[in-house]
């Protein structure tokens, strides 16, 4: 056993020329074959790729879906992101352990079954949703679970589920993502064009980043173009793990062609001869599809050496899998997990585009990001600015969940006001909506006028929306602990402000807070958000102060008019050492104010 | 009118913080024309003789006699300033927070090892009873004011209590205020 044990490691090594930048696929190799690591497997690894046993633990114990404990032969992660909550997360998971026979975080005594909770797989259009090994299932009701369970133990195909057909639930194409399209057809267009005349066709069209921040598109590429360098790079940021949102997996189910074009076309454009997409682990059911057009189109000439025919024109991708976390979203975090690192991010500058994957120029870009370039190179510039606003060119794609009756994505244009889309998405009733995800804003009724823009609520795709009734305090303390969970660590602010915040806020829904506790939450929250080395931090205590701000009479109803609360319990703390010493303390009462 | 009054005092500390104060030097004889010493270690004062100004709060709350002090200086200071690490945020009496009280005692006086003889945990009716943790002060009253530290420069000590005492803005150079 050992033996062959060391021996597959050592395959596994060699297939990845033992370099340790490929790191992250050797473990999931490894973790495919035997599911979890043991110190065994870790000295083995470490052995094949001459490497420290620190450093791969270091690896391992960073991301989700790797683990130092046995797991069952089938691990089911069911997703308890707020929007899952609020859909009926918590029933589906009791029926789930009524069937399993063991609770959340434990394995079947025969080895067969794990469950574990994880994080937004990318479902909440389709909540309660859970992962069954890589298998996503959706719309789950607490009485489908039994069969589920079933089909599990009779080791059938769980992609045959009823529950695993995935809805695509794209609920409106707009004019640049989803409308039709040949591929090749936007590779041809800029190949006519000159690698700088594409990137002022781009700077022209005012395209800006998707994922969040909004930075020029053009100008990141030539800013990457103009750096000295042997070797460029493409990445194709597809780690979205914004709970709430899941656009990513609909484009990558319905317009990859267009997200390679889109890379291709930045190759052409920078100078890079490779590109990478880094795919959430979420996702990996996707990759055989997603492999099988990329071979399409090395057949026709769209990738691969002089593509088509425009001579030294070269142009490689490869699809990276992720492992599960939520940090790799980060253009430099999701770098250093390129890298085979884990994904802490990295001090900025120098940005990725001097100094990015392998110490080169990189050109991070999201997904949609990508497709709307490929466009504009289709149909040119200023057909792309005349859609959206002046500030705001082009489309947006918003994944929508949480309470309304047309739950998916939709493509709108910018510019477009909060009023109008809650009556498309079917959520007139909200009271209030998350505009950004966990780390966006809370938006209440009274803004419902303003519009999504880059000018007005720029957001990378998440919108939920609450409907009467929710307990958005509540609801905010969950997007907290999220945050809590997945602060890589590495600086204080976020590591320690974020678990200081929740603490903080805890004092506030138990209704044990005064005005020293809102007064302290805020102050504490602008530390985190000047202080953070990332956006995670940066953007952590948004869901408390962005409630706090727009929804005071929240606040106002539970905090108490007195000058102070203390959380300290006499009878509790002295009841260790009474019992030691068998003695009677000092009463608390004659002293208490 | 009569000079402000200050009380200090001690919990689980190592008295650093006391040290700290009497680090201003010569600068105490401009402090003893500004105010008078109420309850104090330094002048060992032990109760209050009436109520005072300012309290000052060096460590933190281990035992059931701490609980009572600190409350008993709440209820006789209009300000009270909790200074040094140990009062902020527990620091090294807080170690032990980690482990159940029984275990540490048990560790400490039955199962160490430079116990002879089996060993006795101390108990007496003049020792305080320990809390199951260390807390730190704002945990049980209100503090108005921090002066964190490991201890607090006798300047920084120094800077509080005069804007304190004369109503102007409080200025902490950088070095001050800066730990690592």
């Amino acid at each position: 056993m050992s033996e062959d044990h060391a021996l597959f490691i050592k395959k596994v090594a060699e297939k990845y020329g033992r370099d340790p930048t490929r790191l992250m696929d050797i473990l999931l190799e490894v973790n495919a074959r035997y599911g979890w690591f043991s110190e065994e497997t870790i000295g083995h690894i470490g052995e094949a790729m001459d490497i420290p046993r620190v450093k791969i633990r270091d690896k391992i114990s960073f991301y989700t879906f790797f683990s130092q404990k046995p797991v069952g032969k089938t691990v089911i992660r069911l997703s308890n992101s707020v929007v899952e909550k609020m859909k009926g997360a918590a029933e589906v998971a009791r029926a789930f352990e009524d069937a399993v026979g063991v609770k959340f975080g434990e394995t079947t005594p025969d080895g067969a079954i794990t469950l574990t909770y994880a994080q937004c797989i990318g479902m909440s259009d389709q909540a309660p949703s859970a992962l069954i090994n890589h298998t996503p299932v959706g719309n789950l009701l607490p009485e489908d679970v039994g069969d589920i369970v079933e089909a599990i133990k009779n080791e059938e195909d769980i992609s045959q589920l009823p529950q695993a057909l995935i809805d695509v639930n794209l609920r409106r194409s707009g004019p640049v993502v989803f409308a039709p399209m040949d591929a090749g057809t936007a590779v041809r267009a800029a190949l006519k064009m000159t690698p700088e005349q594409v990137i002022d066709e781009i700077k022209k069209s005012n395209l800006r980043g998707r994922g969040g921040a909004g930075f020029p598109t053009g100008k990141k590429w030539e800013a990457c173009r103009n750096v000295k360098s042997d070797f460029r790079y493409i990445v194709c940021n597809a780690d979205e793990g914004e709970p709430g949102t899941f656009k990513d997996r609909v484009i990558m189910s319905e317009r990859a062609n267009l997200v390679f074009e889109g890379m291709t076309i930045a190759g052409y454009a920078v100078g890079a001869e490779y590109g990478i997409v880094y795919l959430r682990g979420e996702y990996e059911y996707m990759l055989e599809d997603l492999k099988r057009i990329l071979e399409e189109r090395r057949k026709k000439g769209l990738l691969g050496k002089n593509i088509l025919d425009k001579k030294d024109f070269n142009f490689a991708i490869r699809i990276q899998i992720g492992a599960g976390a939520y940090i790799c979203g980060e253009e430099s975090a999701l770098i250093e997990s390129l890298e085979g690192k884990r994904g802490a991010p990295r001090e900025r500058p120098p940005f990725p585009v001097e100094k990015g994957y392998m110490n080169r120029p990189t050109a991070v870009n999201n997904v949609e990001t990508l497709c709307a370039a490929a466009r504009i190179m289709e149909q040119g510039a200023d057909w792309f600015s005349t859609i959206g606003t002046e500030a705001s060119a082009g489309t947006k794609l918003l994944s929508v969940s949480g309470d309304c009756s047309r739950p998916g994505v939709y493509e709108i244009e910018y510019g477009i006001t909060v009023a109008r889309f809650l009556k498309m998405v079917g959520a007139e009733h909200a009271i209030a909506a998350k505009i950004g995800g966990p780390s966006g804003r809370l938006v209440a009724p009274n803004d419902f006028d303003r519009t999504i823009s880059f000018e007005d609520f720029s957001t990378g795709g998440s919108v939920i929306f609450f409907g009467p009734g929710r307990d958005l305090l509540t609801h905010m303390k969950q997007f907290t602990e999220f945050f809590v969970e997945e602060s890589c660590g590495w600086c204080t602010p976020c590591r320690v402000g974020t678990t200081l915040m929740l603490k903080e806020f805890d004092k506030i829904i138990e209704g044990r807070a005064t005005r020293t506790e809102i007064e302290n939450i805020k102050k504490l929250g602008q530390t985190i958000k000047t202080m953070s080395r990332c956006g995670l931090g940066q953007t952590a205590p948004n869901p408390i102060l962005t409630s706090m701000q727009n929804f005071p009479e929240l606040y106002e109803a539970v905090i108490k008019p007195v000058d102070y609360i203390g959380t300290f319990d006499f009878a509790k703390a002295v009841s260790a050492g009474a019992e030691i010493t068998g003695r009677k303390p000092h009463s608390d009462e004659e002293a208490n104010l | 009118m009569a000079k402000p009054l200050i009380a200090t005092q001690h919990l689980t500390s190592c008295f650093g913080c006391h040290m700290s104060i009497l680090d201003i030097d010569d600068r105490i004889l401009k402090l003893a024309k500004m105010v008078d010493f109420d309850r104090s270690p330094i002048n060992d004062i032990k109760e209050f003789t009436w109520p005072v100004d300012i309290g000052i709060i060096e460590g933190g709350v281990s035992n059931d006699e701490h609980v009572e002090i600190l409350k008993d200086f709440r209820k006789n200071c209009k300000v009270l300033i909790g200074i040094g690490s140990c009062a902020v945020a527990n620091s090294v009496p807080s170690m032990r927070n980690t482990v159940p009280l029984k275990e540490c005692l048990e560790e400490a006086y039955l199962n160490g090892p430079t116990i002879v003889d089996g060993g006795i945990i101390p108990n007496d009716e003049d020792i305080p009873i320990l809390l199951d943790k260390v807390y730190p002060l704002h945990e049980v009253v209100k503090i108005d004011y921090f002066l964190p530290g490991c201890p607090p420069s006798a300047d920084t000590i120094w800077n509080a209590l005069v804007a304190l005492l004369t109503g102007k803005e409080l200025e902490f150079p950088y070095e001050l205020i800066k730990y690592d």
